[in-house]
């Protein structure tokens, strides 16, 4: 970072947010052919209303206006849009450079190969195990091998420098070295990022999620060997466990600030952990673009507003973790101006031991939901029997 | 091919007396506190964190020098320190280039 000395932090002016997101997260299908059980979207089901590839060109009209400097295209499985390589092409083509994540169904030996060519796309692909047995239980049997089999694609290819994407759960904490490892034979780079309660993750956060001594071993890992391990910027709950600084990173929560999220069907959230409609700004078809969306959202314009430190007011660490996860704190049930569900100074245990209502998911798009229209009386013979793409 | 048009010339010294320009692959974007840099070829974000800076920054390719441009932005010989710093750090940092790079 450049630095000249009469200025004031950037995190403050962060927190004030800024005229244009640094960069967004953008949902461009919530159809899927996984059903990962912690998936923060619920997708599975294509939502009849999904945004036409008209509409999704208008938007990176906008975002090419505004500057914004790229995408973290995701979904659902972003690959399965029939559109899907028209938008990336059209994104790139206006100054907005690309990342999307997925789960390497679609990354064939052809589409790495195009996928080499370009300069401006990245490509990020989930992994939540470092072995088929860990991972495949949160993702689906079959996911790790499809996982690898794009990863090989694309180091075949010659595609430098792909991400591989684990949420660090209770049961791969231990596979952080593994992972490092495997990241290096792909020639790719480690990205490690927090599980969130939401969406389907929510039913499964409470065995998923690292135990507090796991939360420790995590941040020392990340002290001693997370050079060169892209975080996303999602453990600032851990900052209070050391130094200032030691974690890379701005250590803040951008939502509404300087990161958003928007939705297959043009719903813009806070951020991406936050589809629910308590983070609903507005809606880029109803109300005029994103660009007004981004300004004048009544919810940004109260983000952008100083936070209230609430009962984190008294700690000595609240300035490093800043009360943690907005989003963790909400879909547990626990008051936004508390301490952070995996507050390392030990005060999200007690808070979550005492009674509180976790609040219903109010999009759901899992293909398995309580009304059906038709029931299978055995399960699909192969995969895509029950899937949409 | 992915990379080829990164430019990888040995991180050059930086030398204020000789010409400096924006990488092309760089955008900058206009901020209240000065502005956001961001380098399509490497995907790194810096910031420039006061509108001086910035204006020497686009106005680097219009001057045969570093320090010309700095002057030109009402920053005299003995004030330029700091900002030849952050210029350092950015040509470090492949967002500015000199030469044929």
């Amino acid at each position: 970072m450049t630095s000249l000395a009469p200025v004031p932090r950037l995190v403050e002016q962060f927190e004030r947010g800024l005229d244009a997101p640094i960069c967004l997260t953008w949902e461009l299908t919530y159809a899927c052919n996984l059903a990962c059980v912690h998936c923060l979207s619920s997708s599975g089901k294509r939502d009849p209303r999904e945004l036409t590839t008209r509409q999704c060109k208008d938007i990176i009209d906008e975002l090419e206006r505004m500057q914004v400097f790229y995408v973290n295209i995701g979904g659902g499985e972003p690959t399965v849009r029939p559109d899907f390589w028209e938008l990336v092409d059209y994104a790139t083509a206006h100054h907005v450079g690309v990342k999307f994540s997925t789960n390497g169904v679609r990354i064939t030996p052809d589409v790495a190969k195009r996928l080499a060519a370009s300069d401006y796309v990245d490509v990020q692909i989930s992994l939540d195990g470092a072995t088929a047995e860990v991972n495949d239980a949160v993702r689906g049997a079959g996911s790790f091998r499809m996982a690898i089999r794009a990863l090989e694609n694309l180091r075949d290819a010659g595609f430098k420098d792909a991400k591989i994407s684990v949420v660090v759960t209770r049961h791969n904490v231990d596979q952080l070295d593994e992972f490092a490892t495997l990241a290096a034979r792909y020639g790719a780079t480690l990205r490690i990022t927090r599980l969130r309660p939401s969406g389907r993750g929510a039913d499964v956060w409470d065995e998923l999620h690292p135990t507090a001594e796991q939360q420790v071993q995590l941040y020392d890992w990340l002290v001693a060997k997370g050079d060169g391990v892209l975080t996303g910027d999602s453990f600032f709950h851990l900052s209070g466990l050391g130094e200032p600084g030691a974690l890379a990173g701005l250590n803040l929560c951008g939502a509404g600030r300087v990161v958003c999220l928007i939705d297959p069907v043009g719903d813009v959230y806070a951020c991406p952990f936050a589809i629910h409609d308590r983070f609903l700004a507005g809606n880029i078809l109803s109300d005029n673009g994103f660009d007004n969306v981004w300004k004048n959202a009544p919810l940004f314009r109260e983000l952008r507003e100083p936070q209230s430190a609430g009962a984190c007011s008294s700690c000595a660490h609240y300035d490093s973790c800043r009360g943690g996860c907005m989003a963790a704190k909400f879909f547990t049930g626990l008051p936004l101006d508390g301490p952070d569900p995996e507050c390392v100074q030990g005060y999200g245990a007690p808070a979550l031991e005492q009674e509180r209502v976790k609040p219903k998911s109010s999009v759901d798009h899992s293909r398995s939901g309580p009304v059906a229209l038709k029931l299978l009386t055995k399960p699909p013979a192969r995969l895509c029997n029950e899937s949409p793409v | 091919m992915r990379g080829l048009l990164t430019v990888s010339s040995p991180a050059a010294a930086f030398d204020p007396a000789l010409h400096w320009r924006l990488h092309h692959q760089v955008a900058v974007r206009p901020e209240p506190f000065g502005a956001l840099l961001y380098h399509f070829g490497t995907r790194k974000l810096s910031f420039l964190k006061n509108r001086t800076i910035v204006e020497v920054v686009n106005s680097l390719d219009d001057h045969p020098d570093v320090r010309s441009a700095c002057r030109a932005a009402g920053i005299d010989d003995a004030q330029q320190a700091p900002y030849l710093h952050a210029l350092g750090v950015l040509a470090q940092s492949k967002m500015l280039v000199t030469g044929e790079a």
